[in-house]
This record gives C-alpha cells, sequence and structure tokens, in this order.
C-alpha cells in the first residue's frame, strides 16, 4: 500500500500500518454501535519539520513486528482495565513520512471525560517508552537515529506513583 | 551410524534479531545463534555476542543503552533464555 493512501477502520483496537489514518473515520468506527459512550478523547502525533535546532526532511520509522502489536494490547488492555473506559483504539505509522504527516493517533471512549483523558495520556506515555518503534531523522546535515528522551521515561513512570483514577 | 555426518538441525539455537542503530552498527538484522549450554541468562548472551569483539563489542559494551526482548517481552539481565528463543537487541524506543 502507497504512503499516500488513508487505511480504512478495522475492528481491531491496536493497528501498525504504512498508510494514513482518518481521524473521523477511526472515531466513527469506534463509537458505532455503543450509545454508552459519552465522551471521546484522542491524541495525534504528527512529523514535524524541525528537530533538536535542525531542519527534517523525511523521517523514517522502523518497528519490531509481531512485538510491536503485542505490545500496543498489553498498553490497551492496561489503561482497559485501569479506567473506566469504554473502548480504545492505537493506530502508528512506519515507513517514511513527511513533514506535516500523523504518525500516531490514539482514541479512547468512555462514559465520561475524566478517564478518558486519563487513559489517552496513559496510553500515549506507555507507547513512548515500551513499544518497539524507532524514527531514524533526515536533515541537511544527513540521517541521525532520534535518541530516547529521560522526560519520556519520567511521564511514563509517573502512571506507577499516581492512584488509580 | 555416523555422528560425523549428522545434519546439525537438532543443534540448540537461539533466533537473534538486531533493530535501528544497532542493526545498522552490527551490520546484522537477524541470526540463527548456537547456543552453548553454559549460556544461561540474557547478561552471559550479550556477554557472548560482546566477545566478538569490533563492532560486537562497542555496540553491546553498555557505552549506549541497549534494551533486550526475550520471545517479544522485555527482559532483564538475569532473564533466563533457553533453546529456541527469539531474543532481540535495540536501542531505547523513539515511537510515537
Amino acid at each position: 500500500m502507497s504512503a499516500g493512501a488513508v487505511q480504512t477502520p478495522t475492528h481491531s483496537q491496536v493497528r501498525v500500518q504504512q498508510a494514513d489514518f482518518d481521524v473521523a473515520a477511526e472515531i466513527a468506527a469506534m463509537r458505532a454501535g455503543k450509545p454508552g459512550i459519552g465522551a471521546v478523547a484522542s491524541f495525534i502525533g504528527i512529523c514535524r519539520d524541525m528537530n533538536e535546532g535542525d531542519s527534517v526532511s523525511t523521517m523514517t520509522l522502523e518497528h519490531y513486528p509481531g512485538m510491536t502489536e503485542k505490545s500496543l494490547q498489553q498498553i490497551v488492555d492496561q489503561a482497559m482495565a485501569r479506567w473506566r473506559i469504554l473502548d480504545a483504539r492505537v493506530v502508528h505509522r512506519v515507513g517514511t513520512l513527511q513533514p506535516t504527516d500523523q504518525i500516531v493517533l490514539v482514541v479512547v471512549a468512555g462514559a465520561h471525560r475524566g478517564d478518558a483523558f486519563a487513559a489517552c495520556e496513559f496510553i500515549m506515555d506507555y507507547l513512548k517508552t515500551e513499544a518497539p518503534f524507532w524514527k531514524k531523522e533526515q536533515t541537511p546535515q544527513g540521517e541521525r537515529w532520534v535518541d530516547a528522551r529521560h522526560t519520556d521515561d519520567a511521564a511514563a513512570a509517573r502512571w506507577e506513583r499516581a492512584p488509580d483514577a | 551410524m555416523s555422528s560425523e555426518t549428522r545434519p546439525e538441525t537438532h543443534s540448540a539455537t537461539l533466533h537473534l534479531l538486531y533493530f535501528a542503530r544497532l542493526r545498522e552498527d552490527l551490520g546484522c538484522a537477524e541470526e540463527t545463534f548456537v547456543l552453548n549450554p553454559s549460556l544461561q541468562t540474557v547478561q552471559a548472551l550479550r556477554e557472548a555476542l560482546i566477545a566478538r569483539g569490533a563492532a560486537w563489542a562497542k555496540a553491546l559494551d553498555g557505552a549506549r543503552a541497549v534494551r533486550v526482548a526475550v520471545n517479544q517481552t522485555m527482559a532483564r539481565a538475569d532473564t533466563p533464555i533457553k533453546a529456541g528463543d527469539e531474543v532481540a537487541f535495540f536501542p531505547p524506543v523513539t515511537g510515537g
């Protein structure tokens, strides 16, 4: 599938794909047949044109097929167990992306906003530190692997200390 | 029966995978590793790979953080390994 195509939503809670995703279509697919949903929280990660002071022309995302899907599903399962939410889904792209391209989508639906917001942030924080994806940036100075950030570790760690919502 | 001509299909092996910067530094995406029975943990395996020297020592000696997964689950230095396991080495993850 070409990177320019948009993949149609599926019933799966977790997807890794080269194709782009349609946020509205993903939310509609998740809400279908669930009239108990009163709140939907979403996060979209987007490829920027700058990082660490350098312009970024393209970004290539590599992953560990098999472990990636398993890891994302475990994160979603943890969120479903910890908060009062009705559904969640994660779509993460791999391959070569351009600035302004969408990279990742997390959508969480619940009866009320509080748990939906918290679970959405939890999923994203754990994805950043646990799911086996790696970014490589192409810049005018050449290509380079993106280094992991300590701030991401701290963001994930605070969910261990925080009392359950 | 000649033991010398017996194919080595029953050797105890690991399936090793390398990702991202590690894959590039090692020039290796995956390999079949014949498992010496004395190698029983992730740390022992890592030391055996470091003993290959050159790029292996440089990539795995700890100067840069390395994560390890055994059978697609994050592992620690003391995580046990056994024949047939899939063991992956990679840098800290940077998705999202």
